[in-house]
């Protein structure tokens, strides 16, 4: 068997994350309160500012993919009436929840105090919360985030948001955790949100560079792991986000291309963009297909999900509520069409892509609903040719190694013809 | 005779070259229309801003997707593309905007790629709360209402007085009146009021004036009345699960066909979106957001706060004494698709016998969902304790 080529910011993350589960097994015998709630417009200050432990319901489903037991827990809840065509995070959740509810670790996951919609960019995070409702026996606080449909937030959109914030889930974790909101503790989480958010934006801007340090697709998803979960806030994750930037500081310094399983890619032969989240049962396989084409992820939609902090966003401190609803409204799946496509456009440009290329996921059509339009939009904008391909998000069924493969060599040798057009 | 008014309905509905829309435009040149895809929109508005709002529902299986198709993988429901189609054939072409009400992420960057194919065309995605608490819900609603009307009256040039909009109500009234009746009648004699009737006869509103709409609808039942059709019996089923993209009409036939006679459904749920008339003073815009928060049904696409929607459904199980229920649902629709879980094992815990299956809006193929339904139908027929 290969050895596993991993940095230190990947093992403190991985530290990080077992902490994490480790406090939310022990979390019911020591009497802390659980919320649960999802990645795209968290609010793990306000949560953290509490005292309480979040869980995120499509972390979980995502690590059941990564530890190839997400097909078992889709099964099963097929089995229980769930239809073949809806989200599989949802299912393998349902699933997960029907079997024991097991962490990651092994330990079971504790059930929920409260679970906290914040929905942000997805109709089923509230049909999904609804579903989990029926199981526990614990309130639910619905938090409405308004889309961009015009391309921009209004003070109406914030001011709603701040104030469904204030008057409803402020009250909630008080009563749930016994305690007052220090609001000098939740601008202290703030700022050291904000710390980290600078990091992390330097981090996925390093691909500007040639070679990129970093991929910002297979590497990004953990890059944004502990910012977009549990840890935004906590001095961990500044810290966390400081080693990554000393780690790719190093690869700049000595002109090295990305970590990857296997050790350093030794050759950038094809900068992408890519949209859509990856698939998660096949993930090594599937990142192996680009990095033995010597193929780098330079910008990726997917580590926007949780926050476009590329566009110039910070937490801020000095107005916790309006940050934060700000900071649930700008997340990248609550961006309209036109706005995704100029996003997508300004990577291609911006990060001198040599193309751009779709992972559309087969049971997320917050995602993949226009994505054939914006794959024509942003190769008519940018003179780049643009792949596209399909898989899901944790069901196995619907990951085609080989015809993914067979489409990505393809897509290579489309950027090959190109560039010998341009210089013939 | 119904059948003529029936068949009327049923051209007006499947002319996809709003011939209808042509004429009522034609009339006075100041007229707009504007398009709306489902589930609600606050039509009153738009009517007093001098717009008639059509309810684009799909294209059925008439429409043949030709270019649809390439903007949409096959794992997204059926609407948008016969949507995209018939927007690519430039059978829009009287239609001066279109409202995209927040009901699931498909529709919702539908509202994106409208604006990306079509820049110069009026199109707002339309935001309803799902909160419904009248200090925050409610707040941000009116905010929206507000900017849609303002919107309203640039696309007309008219400036929209609070006594036309309380006008517009009144006549909405109306038309809420005789679709309930028109409901009531249907629970009480499905025979009589075949549910694929009724149903062409409520869609036909969703293109029409609302007035001439009314008449209509009145018109159908006074002719039901003369026409004397006699008794035939029937399991009475409710369906539910096809708010938003419609089963084809030759479907629900199916089901009559099958032996069922569908007492409720929520087919065209905007027609029937508000549960009561809406008061006819104060402020108009005051009126529609508290109908919103206050006076909706329940619904897939809506926040059920309260977990109210399965106790909902067994209501209109009771109140149409029905026998069952049939769950009929879009494929990929995510919404309706997990609502169906919950609601089946809320109408085991009561008793209510079920079945379910799925469509697409050009589906054409029904043998196996007749002999389903019938196998259903039978079975309550066999074993109901009604």
């Amino acid at each position: 068997m290969s050895t596993i080529h991993k940095e230190e910011s990947m093992v403190m993350q991985k530290t990080m994350i077992a902490d994490h589960f480790e406090q939310l097994a022990r979390a019911q015998q020591e009497g802390r309160k659980v919320v649960y709630t999802f990645v795209p417009g968290n609010l793990t200050e306000l949560i953290l500012a509490f005292d309480l432990l979040p869980v995120h319901p499509e972390i979980n489903a995502l690590q059941s993919g990564m530890r190839k037991i997400s097909g078992d827990y889709i099964r099963e809840a097929e089995r229980l009436g769930h239809s073949e065509d809806v989200c599989t995070y949802v299912k393998c959740d349902v699933g997960m929840l029907m079997k024991g509810n097991l962490g990651p670790t092994g330990r079971p996951l504790p059930p929920p105090d409260l679970l906290l919609l914040s929905y942000t960019g997805c109709f089923t995070f509230m049909k999904w919360f609804e579903i989990l409702r029926s199981h526990y026996d614990c309130p639910v606080i619905m938090i409405q985030v308004p889309y961009q449909g015009d391309g921009r937030i209004t003070p109406e959109m914030t001011d709603y948001v701040s104030e469904q914030l204030r008057k409803e889930l402020v009250p909630a974790l008080e009563k749930l955790s016994g305690k007052r909101l220090d609001e000098e503790r939740l601008r202290a989480l703030l700022q050291r949100s904000r710390v980290a958010e600078e990091n992390l934006v330097w981090a996925l801007e390093s691909a500007k560079r040639r070679p990129s340090p970093i991929d910002a697709y297979f590497g990004g998803v953990y890059y944004i792991g502990p910012i977009f979960t549990a840890f935004r806030g906590t001095q961990a994750c500044v810290d966390y986000y400081a080693l990554l930037r000393r780690e790719i500081e190093a690869r700049l310094e000595a002109g090295q291309g990305p970590l990857t399983p296997d050790g350093l890619l030794a050759e950038e032969k094809y900068r992408v963009v890519v949209e859509g989240p990856p698939n998660w049962t096949s993930f090594r396989e599937f990142w192996k297909m680009f990095y033995d084409e010597g193929a780098v992820v330079v910008a990726s939609s997917y580590t926007k999900v949780g926050g476009t902090y590329d566009r110039g966003f910070r937490h801020d401190p000095a107005r916790p509520f309006a940050s934060l609803a700000e900071y649930c409204l700008g997340c990248y799946t609550n961006l309209n069409l036109p706005d995704r496509v100029q996003m997508l456009t300004d990577y291609v440009r911006d990060y001198a892509a040599d193309g751009f290329l779709i992972n559309s996921i087969k049971s997320c059509n917050s995602f993949s609903a226009g994505q054939l339009l914006i794959l024509r939009e942003v190769e008519r904008r940018t003179g780049k040719p643009g792949g596209f391909i399909e898989s899901d998000l944790v069901d196995p069924r619907y990951f085609s190694g080989a015809n993914i493969k067979n489409r990505l060599e393809s897509y290579f040798q489309m950027i090959d013809l190109k560039r010998q057009e341009q210089y013939s | 005779m119904p059948e003529h008014i029936v068949r009327r309905c049923e051209e007006l509905i499947s002319d996809f070259s709003f011939d209808y829309v042509r004429r009522w435009k034609a009339a006075d040149p100041t007229r707009r229309v504007m398009g709306f895809l489902p589930i609600y929109v606050p039509r009153p508005l738009l009517h007093a801003a001098g717009m008639l709002p059509v309810g684009i529902m799909g294209g059925g299986s008439q429409v043949e997707i030709i270019k649809g198709d390439a903007y949409f993988q096959s794992y997204i429901c059926h609407l948008p593309r016969s949507f995209v189609e018939l927007a690519m054939d430039g059978k829009f072409a009287d239609f001066d905007g279109f409202l995209f009400p927040s009901i699931c992420d498909v529709i919702r960057n539908l509202s994106g790629m409208w604006k990306l194919l079509f820049p110069g065309l009026y199109a707002k995605y339309f935001d309803l709360p799902q909160n419904f608490d009248p200090e925050l819900g409610g707040k941000f609603y009116r905010q929206e209402l507000a900017k849609l009307l303002a919107d309203c009256e640039v696309l007309t040039g008219r400036k929209v007085a609070n006594a036309d909009l309380l006008e517009s109500i009144r006549l909405y009234n109306l038309n809420y009146q005789a679709i309930t009746q028109l409901d009531y009648r249907r629970r009480r004699e499905p025979w009589c009021y075949p549910a694929s009737e009724a149903y062409a006869v409520v869609r036909a509103g969703m293109i029409m004036d609302v007035s001439e709409h009314t008449d209509l609808v009145h018109t159908y039942m006074n002719a039901v009345d003369a026409a004397e059709r006699p008794f035939h019996d029937g399991s009475r089923v409710v369906v539910s699960g096809a708010f938003c993209e419609q089963p084809p009409l030759d479907l629900i036939r199916t089901l009559e066909l099958a032996g069922c006679l569908i007492v409720a459904d929520d087919f065209l749920l905007g027609s029937r979106w508000h549960t009561t008339a809406l008061p006819e003073r104060g402020d108009g815009l005051d009126i529609l957001t508290e109908a919103y928060l206050r006076r909706s049904t329940y619904s897939s696409s809506r926040y059920d706060p309260l977990c109210e929607k399965r106790d909902h459904l067994a209501l209109q199980v009771a109140e149409s004494k029905a026998d069952g229920v049939i769950f009929c649902a879009p494929s990929f629709c995510d919404p309706s698709l997990l609502d169906l879980p919950l609601l089946q094992a809320a109408m085991d815990e009561r008793g209510i016998p079920s079945a379910h299956f799925k469509y697409a809006e050009n589906t054409g193929q029904f043998q196996a969902i007749r002999e389903q339904a019938g196998t259903f139908a039978d079975s309550l027929m066999l074993w109901s304790e009604r």
